[in-house]
């Protein structure tokens, strides 16, 4: 009777696992860029962050292209709303590191803590910077090397700006979704949005540069077990 | 009573040194504002949680160094006016000295409020506030420093130049200009977006420029991210605000450079260039000469926090200066052409009525 119990639960796991295979996939695909794609602008640290590198000499990467067009940064997600699970969903993570916000461009959901952490041994401050009436904007200090501190925003929104004013170029942007299909590209333009349920969306595909009037370019998708959508930009 | 009126040299000096102090403050400050550094220290009144007057020399880095040095040059002035005001009760024979002493040191307690709560309220409408206020504050400290001048004190009413023509109103309606004309600066300085038009005599190539909505795309698109003296980068886009308060900054600039102009001609034909008024119009139309080139260069090199800095230094000088020889000018009409039907009350009151001791 025991026996017969656990092959039953084993093969309800089983048909679980395949019925769940089937009704959700990921939408994987490439962003790409072409066109007169201005040279990112150079600057020096001061002295103090400076000495954090071999060089002095940076780049804002305000356009990361790889060889074949890839455009890294670039935030795709699903336009859906109240579909938010950030509450539940492991934090996500900003470092500071050699006077960098690391990674430049993130995506989190509605509700989702970020983490803030300074790997410096200097002092910075977390100052986010939004844009929509619903998310706060605060001003943290991080004077010592180690420091983390929690944020969550509420609404959604677009590239919002995290800086340090002690650093002026440090700037970081994290996207801020109402869904957990979301994903941002990597250096070579790919991106994965994970576990999408099987149906009809618009995708949007955004980046800072490209669209700096924060509409993004769409197209309709149909996921079916996954599906694959690419989007190629041109910069006039 | 008024016998009882005499000249204090080392008064006279600390309230100098006071007003020439604040202007040095109100430099800091726009430093401060040109290098993007305003909220680099997040807490108020602790600074990274140090008490202020604590916090290690080694740890002033980055823009933390701008926001803290304006914080300590601050509580410097503000302990400076608390030792004016007290001199006042102390020393001072004039109750309205007293009580300006004590308007003064008011005024700074508010500044040093205010400049506080921009931070932790991060409200820009207050970093504007404050920046007028500064100005106010730095006219009345110079305004004390006149009123403590041996000149003022001890001055025979008899030596003052004479005038023929009331030039107070249009002085007063000067100086006023320029106040508004420092605001709009303060407007475009705390809206961070950096140079809302980056071209000039034209703006944009246009006399005026187009802020439709197609226009400002383009605008933005070419302008995102702008490295400037350095790098301090701006990356908020532009809207038709920005670009109109720049523009009406252009305007009040040449209204204002054609008035000074239009008064020290006025000036010169009626008296003459040695007349003291005339001079007093030549230097106040040197200023506005200097200022409207700082301004130019302001946008020709992009806006060079150095040179930026400069341009908000010599507006307040063209504000104390014009509001300083209205107060001068006032004096010599209240001898020569009469002080109005109030006279008789305000002989004991207001600084431009005060007698000067024979």
């Amino acid at each position: 009777m025991k026996k017969k119990s656990v092959k039953t639960l084993a093969t309800a796991v089983a048909a679980l696992f395949v019925f769940q295979s089937a009704q959700a996939g990921d939408i994987t695909g490439k962003v790409t860029v072409k066109g007169n794609v201005p040279a990112n602008k150079t600057f020096a640290m001061d002295p103090m962050c400076g000495k954090l590198h071999k060089v002095n000499k940076h780049e804002m990467p305000f356009y990361v292209v790889s060889k074949d067009g890839g455009l890294a940064d670039t935030v795709v997600m699903l336009q859906l709303t109240g579909k938010s699970t950030g509450a539940s969903a492991a934090p996500a993570e900003l470092d500071q590191v050699n006077c960098f916000y690391t990674p430049y461009v993130t995506a989190i959901q509605t509700g989702q803590t970020l983490k803030v952490k300074n790997s410096d041994p200097l002092m910075h401050n977390v100052h986010p910077t939004p844009r929509s009436a619903g998310n706060k904007e605060q001003n943290i200090a991080q004077p010592f090397k180690g420091m983390v501190n929690d944020f969550k925003f509420e609404k959604a929104e677009k590239f919002l700006r995290f800086k340090c004013d002690v650093h002026p170029w440090m700037f970081s942007y994290v996207t801020v979704a109402d869904n957990p299909y979301i994903a941002v590209t990597d250096k070579d333009g790919n991106f994965t949005i994970k576990n999408v349920p099987d149906g009809e969306y618009t995708i949007e595909a955004i980046h800072r540069k490209v669209h700096p009037k924060l509409e993004g370019a769409t197209q309709k998708v149909k996921v079916s077990g996954g599906a694959k959508v690419n989007f190629e930009f041109e910069v006039k | 009573m008024k016998s009882d009126l005499k000249f204090q040299p080392w008064l006279h000096r600390y309230a100098v040194l006071c007003a020439v102090v604040t202007l040095g403050l109100i430099g800091l400050g726009g430093l401060l504002t040109s290098k993007e550094a305003g909220m680099a220290v997040p807490d108020w009144p602790t600074t990274y949680g140090y008490n202020m007057f604590l916090f290690p020399v080694e740890m002033w880095t980055g823009g933390i160094f701008y926001e803290h040095a304006h914080r300590l040059y601050a509580s410097g002035v503000g302990f400076l006016t608390i030792g004016l005001m007290v001199w006042f009760f102390i020393k001072e024979p004039r109750k309205w000295m007293k009580w300006l002493g004590a308007a003064a040191l008011l005024l700074v307690i508010i500044q040093g409020v205010l400049g506080g709560l921009r931070v932790t309220m991060f409200k820009a409408e207050i970093g504007i506030f404050h920046g007028a206020l500064a100005q106010l504050f730095l006219a009345l400290l110079a305004a004390l420093a006149l009123f403590t001048s041996r000149w003022w004190m001890e001055g025979k009413r008899e030596s003052l130049p004479k005038l023929s023509n009331r030039w107070t109103p249009f002085m007063i309606a000067i100086s006023v200009m320029i106040f508004v004309q420092l605001m709009l600066g303060a407007m475009m300085r705390h809206a961070h977006v950096g140079l809302a038009v980056p071209d000039f005599p034209l703006a944009y190539g246009q006399v005026w420029p187009d802020t439709s909505e197609a226009a400002l795309e383009e605008i933005n698109q070419q302008r995102m991210d702008v490295v400037h003296d350095g790098n301090v980068f701006y990356d908020e886009p532009l809207t038709p605000y920005h670009i109109h308060v720049h523009m009406v900054h252009r305007i009040g600039a040449l209204l204002i450079f054609a008035s000074i102009l239009t008064f020290a001609v006025k000036t010169f034909r009626q008296m003459g260039a040695k007349h003291p008024v005339a001079r007093m119009a030549a230097v106040w139309f040197g200023l506005i000469c200097i200022q409207a080139g700082l301004g130019m260069a302001t946008v020709l090199f992009n806006k060079p926090a150095d040179v930026a800095t400069l341009h908000v230094v010599t507006g307040a000088v063209a504000l104390v200066f014009g509001i300083l020889t209205s107060i001068c000018v006032k004096r010599m009409e209240n001898q020569w052409l009469g002080m109005g039907s109030q006279s008789s009350s305000r002989t004991s009151q207001g600084p431009a009525a005060e007698p000067v001791t024979a």
